[in-house]
């Protein structure tokens, strides 16, 4: 058992290909983890897909200031086949255009993240307003917006977003939405369920005792909501937000991967799958790596999301 | 930005808070909610008056009533409420914003809910101070300091930068009232100021607002379910039942000759120290009468052991009581040769006309001869 024991624990440590081969700062980033993860109980877990997020923003981020990534089109290399794969000078090999698909992931991805984000402030800022508003206020306010959001999350969010698509950035033949419109299609996706769970939140701060105390002591509806609730609402907020960013990079990929998401010369990991889809028997590479990059951070986000979650409502009951 | 009320409006020689006639009405489904009946009374400068009553005698809405801190719909408040001779019961939430920090404040029962729990304590103090005084930031942080350090708070310029979580619930109630003193009301309601406290930090807040009242010259409502708070800090004490005050008189008055015996069931069921080990705990039978179907004559009566036929029939109104300022609502009062004419019928039947032969057996009350 004793002789067992350490292999196990080596096992662990390797066990987890994409971190290991990810970053070279890894082991020391991992053994820092690991202290402050027994401290905290935030888990392994959290403090991996915290690292993974942070080389995926890290990277995209920085793209255009990082050597090893190319402008897509900027570099075809012709020399290598496509169907080889991965190798020393191209680490996830080339696809048909001659592209590196590193660099095509890492710019893929900045867009994809780009779009992801600003629906998401867009939802945080627009859906928080609306859903403290509604929270708050109450009445016949809170009715009409309540059924706007209803009426909004009844509707199959994609379908929805394929609509408004096609409305405002078709020519009559060919559909090439702009960043502006498929940001504002896919903000469906967030500004209805974050008005959601921000009023559902203001209202159970509402009721607590500390907004009628600083009612009685002169705050005006406005004060009370910016001074009193919004700094209460807006953790709860922004955990909720980490999931609503995962959804929104699925369904820009989907959108993309309908060729409906933004044109080119932008990449997303959507596009890049749909790319590589013709080439599936062959170079599998082409798809695999922009989806399993995508998978890998979309998995992180849930996670953290769901590992704070649980963290914010045990805290609220201590409180 | 000085939000006062027009000073002519005031007058110095009325009294501080004149209620009268106060009804609070909760329209429900099950029909109207009557949770404050009628309640009248005056308050003077400097003075503590006590409101005591059960859970749901409606206390806590006639403290918030008076503040105007009802929920905007479904209520019907209906009567007068006169702070410093001015007719404030018509006043709107703007208007009440300058009556409320500088002139009236309100302690709430539990310090876990009433303060913010992502704000620091000291900006939590200084809001109003700002707000109100138009105190520049940095006075408005001394003050917080000092106002901090007479509640009684240990290392306050430390603790003006903590957050509520990182204080016990003691420690919590004095910030909790430093907060509602920042302002230096003149009229402070504290609503079962130490009802979620610990037994033993309960008798420390009270001293500490019994202190800062005499210090600052300030009138307090203290509403509370237990009489052994409010002996020996009120004043005067009024005595709720449902909805409606049923006996009011100075403390001493009303220790010393009760006569509601509602207020002689309420002592009887305070623990006293000589009793022997194991010894049942009095409690009043039964429970207070539904407020949306409140019963034909005496609410009490259902409860009452001095119950009679009358009872049932016709409503008491409050009448004066011998000693001044002291009113009553009973057809057959303690201390009284009809109470006790009253109370030995019962006891002679087993029951009194409002029970069931079967359901409860009627005590003695305690100590008394009758």
């Amino acid at each position: 058992m004793s002789e067992l024991l350490p292999d196990h624990r080596e096992d662990q440590t390797v066990g987890i290909p994409e971190a290991a081969g990810a970053s070279p700062g890894e082991t020391t980033a991992k053994a820092a983890d690991d202290g402050r993860s027994r401290k905290r109980r935030l888990g392994i877990g959290f403090w991996l897909s915290t690292v993974w997020l942070v080389i995926v923003f890290g990277l995209t981020m920085l793209a255009p200031y990082l050597p090893f990534v190319d402008e897509p089109g900027a570099f075809p290399d012709f020399s290598v086949d496509p169907a080889a794969g991965p190798s020393g000078s191209h680490w996830f090999g080339v696809n048909n255009n001659g592209d590196d698909i590193f660099s095509q992931v890492v710019n893929g991805g900045r867009t994809s993240l780009l779009i992801a984000f600003a629906v998401v402030i867009l939802g945080f800022v627009s859906g928080g307003i609306v859903g403290m508003v509604a929270g708050f206020f109450r009445g016949r306010t809170d009715r009409v917006i309540s059924a706007i959001v209803d009426i909004l999350l009844a509707f199959p969010a994609l379908v929805l977003a394929l609509a408004m698509i096609a409305i405002f950035a078709s020519d009559g033949s060919t559909v090439r939405p702009s960043m502006p419109v498929v940001i504002g299609a896919l903000s469906i996706l967030s500004v209805a369920p974050l008005a959601r769970i921000t009023r559902g939140i203001t209202l159970a701060f509402a009721e607590r005792e500390f907004v009628t105390a600083a009612r009685t002591l002169g705050a005006s509806n406005i004060r009370i909501l910016r001074k009193e609730i919004l700094p209460n609402v807006i953790p709860p907020m922004a955990v909720f937000s980490l999931t609503v960013i995962a959804v929104v990079i699925v369904a820009e990929g989907a959108l993309a991967f309908l060729g409906l998401s933004v044109g080119a010369p932008n990449q997303t990991w959507g596009k890049l799958i749909n790319d590589g889809r013709p080439r599936l028997e062959t170079s599998p590479h082409i798809t695999f790596f922009p989806a399993g990059v995508m998978f890998l951070t979309i998995l992180a986000l849930n996670y953290i999301g769901d590992i704070l979650q649980s963290k914010f409502t045990v805290r609220e009951g201590a409180l | 930005m000085a939000r006062r009320i027009v000073a002519g409006e005031r007058s110095v020689e009325a009294p501080l808070l004149e209620v009268e006639d106060l009804s609070t009405h909760f329209r429900t489904p099950r029909g109207r909610v009557r949770a404050v009946d009628g309640v009248s009374f005056t308050l003077e400068r400097g003075r503590t008056l006590g409101i005591v009553g059960e859970s749901g005698s409606g206390k806590t809405v006639l403290s918030r009533s008076i503040m105007g801190l009802l929920p905007r719909t479904n209520v019907e408040r209906t009567g007068t409420i006169r702070y410093e001779g001015t007719d404030i019961s018509e006043y709107s939430q703007a208007e009440m914003r300058e009556v409320w920090g500088p002139e009236m404040a309100m302690i709430f029962q539990d310090p876990m809910t009433s303060l913010n729990p992502v704000m620091k304590i000291g900006k939590q103090i200084t809001e109003s101070l700002r707000f109100h005084l138009d105190m520049p930031k940095g006075e408005a942080n001394d003050l917080a300091v000092s106002l901090l350090r007479s509640v009684g708070i240990p290392e306050p310029a430390k603790r003006v930068k903590e957050y509520p979580h990182q204080l016990s619930g003691g420690m919590r109630q004095r910030v909790v009232i430093a907060i509602a003193l920042a302002c230096g009301p003149k009229l402070l309601f504290a609503d079962e100021p130490t009802t979620a406290l610990d037994v033993t930090v309960q008798a420390q807040i009270l001293n500490l607002l019994d202190a800062q009242q005499r210090e600052r010259f300030m009138a307090m409502v203290l509403v509370t379910h237990d009489l052994g708070v409010v002996a020996g800090r009120a004043h005067d004490i009024a005595v709720m039942y449902a909805g409606k005050i049923v006996e009011k008189a100075s403390a001493k008055t009303l220790f010393a000759s009760m006569r509601m015996p509602y207020t002689e069931a309420l002592l009887e069921s305070i623990p006293k120290l000589e009793y022997a080990s194991h010894t049942r705990l009095a409690s009043i039978p039964g429970r207070p009468p539904d407020l949306a179907n409140p019963p034909k004559g005496c609410n009490f009566a259902p409860r009452c052991r001095y119950a009679q036929e009358r009872c049932l029939e016709e409503e008491p109104e409050l009448q004066a009581g011998a000693d001044t300022g002291h009113v009553f609502a009973c057809h057959y009062p303690v201390g009284t040769e009809a109470g006790a004419e009253a109370l030995a019928r019962n006891l002679a039947r087993g029951f009194t006309p409002a029970q069931d032969e079967a359901e409860v057996s009627i005590t003695q009350p305690a100590g008394s001869g009758a």
